[in-house]
């Protein structure tokens, strides 16, 4: 199949970005140079085009009994205009997904991983049985855009009729651009402030032409990975899967075990129960300047305690980093440990997450 | 360096032939798909190499590759700007971001190297 093409393909491309597929979208990796765009976003503001995440609508009477059912987390506790993040669990624990759940006055939204769009919709179409709720997936209508970095309210000043400096974070406001309806989120996947951005998608082109003449730079998926990496927030597909568990992945605090029934709950009681022998989530530092790439083999004494899942040279830090699963006995803070990197052992130390922690 | 004097190997290494020294460095193709540089790591000079065998390693945030010798030979010089500071390769991969010089064995031959031309069909022929 075709990769697809989000509505601001042709503006990629005319701002010279070099486009690779990802999660069944091209997408553009970088257009300036991927560490400039990093640093661009810790000391100013970036743009990037997300409208390849995937965006549902939940409509109906039944609405909050279908995501309490799949999430993770408490949906019940939320009030609109707040936005949660949790899994998406099958009976065994394993994960589907990780997302966000959008709660509005009189609808719920969710934003799911692009390469999990097709999954997640089939699977809350299974889950729905006779509730009364409508799921539309509306991604390819639309369009989404993250301004991220400590300038981006500067950025978007008066843009939107509703201010969104009011936002807190993980809060989500229905309002205009243009006339225009649209959704603006105080959230992100850089570790940074930001305001992710929804509209359809006839206006993609109009936004992303404004939000650069006010001055936020194009970043691509090369700089989202470096700063998301940094801010050790899970990637699906590299710290996320359907063998892992939440609480493996360190995410126990997104499981609420006190909100009722949910599909993987009893797994997920037994695997804190787990926690002694279940291969765990930790972040690496290595030492010198060569990344630990995924599947590269971490090693305790010489013998094999774990792999890495993602791993980079960083910007900020300006020092080698991963993350990765290893036996519980390897897994606390301090834990001298090796990389296998293309058959080098390199020294690597467990350290707490995340690796950076913007001032607040 | 006028590209067009380079002999390539098909895994995006140039390198340009005077006397017995052939001067080394990446294409700006391989560049692009590489993204900022990081990482370089470089032989010491005096080390044997081999046509077409890794003789160093090139990293960038978003991916690793070897880098292969276009010739036999050994390693006579290596560029310790390059070594110190690996984004000039990201500027100017044909000028400053050279790597090494090697100088070619006794009846090391250049035969198997590819023209401008050559190159760049297999280029166009990749994607």
């Amino acid at each position: 199949m075709d990769p697809l093409r989000t509505p601001l393909f042709d503006w990629h491309v005319a701002r010279k970005a070099r486009m690779v597929p990802f999660g069944g979208w091209e997408m553009p990796v970088q257009y300036s140079g991927i560490i400039h765009e990093h640093q661009i976003v810790r000391n100013a503001a970036g743009m990037f085009d997300i409208s390849h995440m995937a965006r549902f609508d939940l409509n109906g009477p039944d609405a909050l009994t279908l995501i309490q059912k799949v999430f993770t987390n408490d949906a019940a506790k939320m009030k609109a205009g707040q936005v949660k993040y949790g899994l998406v669990c099958k009976e065994n624990g394993g994960i589907l997904d990780d997302i966000l759940v959008y709660r509005f006055a009189d609808h719920w939204a969710m934003v799911v991983n692009a390469s999990n769009r097709e999954k997640i919709f089939a699977w809350l179409a299974a889950q729905k049985g006779s509730l009364d709720t409508t799921v539309t997936d509306h991604t390819l209508e639309s369009a989404m855009i993250a301004v991220q970095g400590p300038t981006m309210l500067t950025v978007c000043h008066e843009m939107f009729p509703d201010d969104p400096s009011a936002l807190k974070y993980y809060h989500a406001m229905e309002t205009t651009y243009r006339g225009w309806p649209c959704v603006v989120s105080r959230t992100g996947y850089t570790g940074e402030d930001g305001l992710e951005i929804s509209i359809e998608k006839t206006q993609a082109v109009a936004l992303a032409d404004d939000l650069l003449d006010r001055g936020a730079v194009p970043c691509g998926l090369g700089a989202r990975d470096t700063l998301r990496l940094e801010a050790a927030m899970p990637l699906y597909g590299h710290e996320l899967n359907e063998t892992i568990t939440p609480i493996q992945a360190g995410l126990g605090w997104a499981v609420k075990f006190d909100k009722g029934e949910f599909i993987g709950r009893e797994a997920l009681e037994e695997s804190e129960g787990l926690m002694g022998v279940q291969m765990r989530r930790v972040g690496l530092e290595l030492e010198g300047k060569r990344a630990a790439r995924e599947h590269s083999t971490i090693l305790a004494g010489g013998i094999p305690m774990g792999v890495v899942t993602s791993g980079s040279y960083v910007p900020t830090l300006e020092k080698s980093i991963a993350m990765g699963y290893v036996a519980p006995r390897a897994a606390f803070p301090g834990s001298e440990l090796m990389v296998d990197i293309r058959g080098t052992p390199t020294p690597a130390k467990v350290v707490p997450m995340p690796f950076y922690k913007r001032a607040k | 360096m006028d590209k067009s004097q380079l002999k390539y190997l098909p895994s995006h290494e140039w390198a340009a032939i005077e006397g017995k020294i052939a001067t080394v460095g990446i294409t700006s193709y391989a560049v692009e798909q590489l993204t900022d540089v990081t990482h370089l790591q470089l032989p010491a000079i005096g080390k044997a190499v081999t046509a077409g065998k890794a003789f160093g390693e090139i990293e960038s945030v978003k991916a690793v590759f070897d880098l292969n010798s276009p010739v036999t030979g050994t390693v006579a010089e290596v560029n310790k700007a390059v070594q110190q500071d690996p984004s000039l390769i990201n500027s100017d991969s044909y000028g400053v971001g050279w790597m090494v010089k090697i100088e070619m064995a006794p009846g090391a031959t250049t035969d198997h190297l590819l023209d401008l031309a050559a190159y760049e069909k297999q280029l166009a022929e990749s994607h």
